[in-house]
């Protein structure tokens, strides 16, 4: 329950941090919250930490161009109370809620669960769901990535070794656009069994366009396109007949905590729920 | 070897650590503070919680060499036997613990959610609670003390 030794570099530039990724064995420490388990565990036992947490322009959330930028370093419990973010994307608020516990949120950053990519984990999903381009540094240069091509596999991601998440760009909706997200654990801050978010746009009393997407369901964030497909001109009460069926093909993972069976069932209803607070949520002409 | 100085419990402190020395063995083994806990050392039970630079955070999830320059208060800055702090009071006037392995991480939780939480229904104390685990499974008692100490905040009669 100890980690095993390893050298501590503490960089006060992120040149100086991507600098000293060149090693064989060198991991990002930032938040700690999954990482520091893991070595204590020793399933890990990296032979070189490099702590970015004095890297504080990495901790900001800035407007940028019809989009926001939340830097890696930035907390969930940072990103819960921000104004930006609770202006143009009240969902963040609504989601970090469901993320672990309070200290844990205190201390556990965004950029640390877009890599470390559990397919449970909330913002994967929220990136996904929201069309986030996700920002990497590297050696060689700056990346933008898109999640469906980040996420590759559970815990497994497109970043190298010798590259640094440096934040998430995620575009700003129309006002009129309702989100929604919701999730079912074990207990409160326990990792998801199937978490869902959802974009409803309505005109008319019509879904103009929504999105769909689950965690928990697959190896990586899941949108659900066909069903997106299907609300397109449907009224909101369509939605229960609509995603009835929407688990059907999919392969969750079996785990002590939710069988597939039950994931699946889980899938139809948190949908429901979601779409049907998202579109409730549609500020368009209804 | 790393040479960390810290501010604890108002004090500035100095001591040495390996590198993958947990903060929690930092400041029980280190700085003689054993109040507060190391349950499972992965994050799940909050008996190591602890305030860094204002906020909680589980001190078994940090390295000593992280509290360079970092102010931390432990559970022996909220209160002592003679003068317990109210939050201490609480639990002591609702038995709310038993064995006592938990209470210092609910403490050191609870002084934070009282400043940042509504705290409103007790379904939203025990949320707020949800990060610390009692083996004795004395949650009554617990929710109990918190909701006093709400109630006390809020100027509302219980």
């Amino acid at each position: 329950m100890k980690p095993a030794p390893f050298e501590y570099l503490r960089p006060r530039t992120l040149h100086e941090a991507i600098a000293a990724l060149a090693h064989d064995d060198a991991k990002i420490l930032a938040g700690g919250q999954s990482l520091v388990p893991m070595m204590n565990f020793r399933l890990v036992s990296p032979e070189r930490l490099v702590d970015i947490n004095g890297l504080s322009d990495l901790a900001t959330i800035s407007e940028t161009g019809g989009s926001l930028r939340i830097g890696a370093l930035v907390r969930h419990a940072q990103a819960a109370r921000d104004p930006l973010l609770a202006r143009h994307l009240p969902v963040v608020a609504e989601t970090m809620a469901h993320v672990a516990h309070v200290a844990i949120r205190n201390r556990g950053t965004i950029g640390g669960s877009l890599v470390h990519a559990d397919p449970s984990a909330e913002w994967p999903l929220l990136v996904r769901l929201l069309d986030g381009v996700l920002e990497l540094l590297g050696p060689d240069g700056q990346r933008a990535v898109a999640p469906e091509d980040f996420f590759i596999a559970p815990l497994v991601t497109d970043l190298a070794e010798d590259e640094v998440l440096t934040g998430v760009l995620l575009p700003v909706p129309d006002p009129d656009m309702g989100m929604a997200f919701d999730e079912v654990s074990l207990r409160a801050g326990d990792f998801a069994m199937v978490a869902c978010g959802a974009n409803v746009m309505l005109d008319d009393g019509r879904i103009a366009s929504a999105r769909l997407a689950f965690g928990g369901l697959g190896d990586v964030p899941l949108r659900m396109e066909a069903v997106e497909a299907a609300l397109v001109g449907q009224t909101p009460d369509a939605i229960a007949g609509i995603v009835a069926d929407c688990a059907e093909g999919l392969d969750p993972n079996e785990d002590m905590h939710a069988s597939v069976a039950y994931r699946r069932r889980l899938a139809p209803v948190l949908a429901r729920r979601v779409l049907e607070r998202a579109a409730g949520r549609a500020g368009g002409r209804t | 070897m790393i040479d960390i100085t810290l501010t604890v419990n108002g004090e500035e402190m100095t001591g040495r650590a390996e590198s993958r020395m947990l903060a929690s063995d930092f400041l029980r083994d280190v700085l003689g503070l054993t109040g507060t806990h190391v349950g499972c050392e992965h994050g799940v039970c909050g008996a190591c919680t602890i305030r860094l630079n204002g906020t909680t955070a589980r001190s078994c999830l940090l390295f000593a060499a992280q509290l360079e320059g970092a102010e931390i208060v432990t559970v022996e800055g909220l209160g002592s036997p003679r003068k317990m702090h109210s939050i201490q009071e609480a639990f002591r006037r609702h038995h709310a613990l038993q064995c006592g392995f938990c209470t210092p991480g609910f403490l050191m939780t609870v002084a934070e959610i009282l400043e940042t939480e509504t705290l409103e229904t007790d379904a939203e104390i025990r949320e707020a609670l949800s990060g610390n685990l009692c083996r004795c499974t004395g949650y009554e008692h617990i929710v109990r003390a918190v909701r006093d100490l709400v109630n006390e905040r809020d100027g509302v009669a219980a």
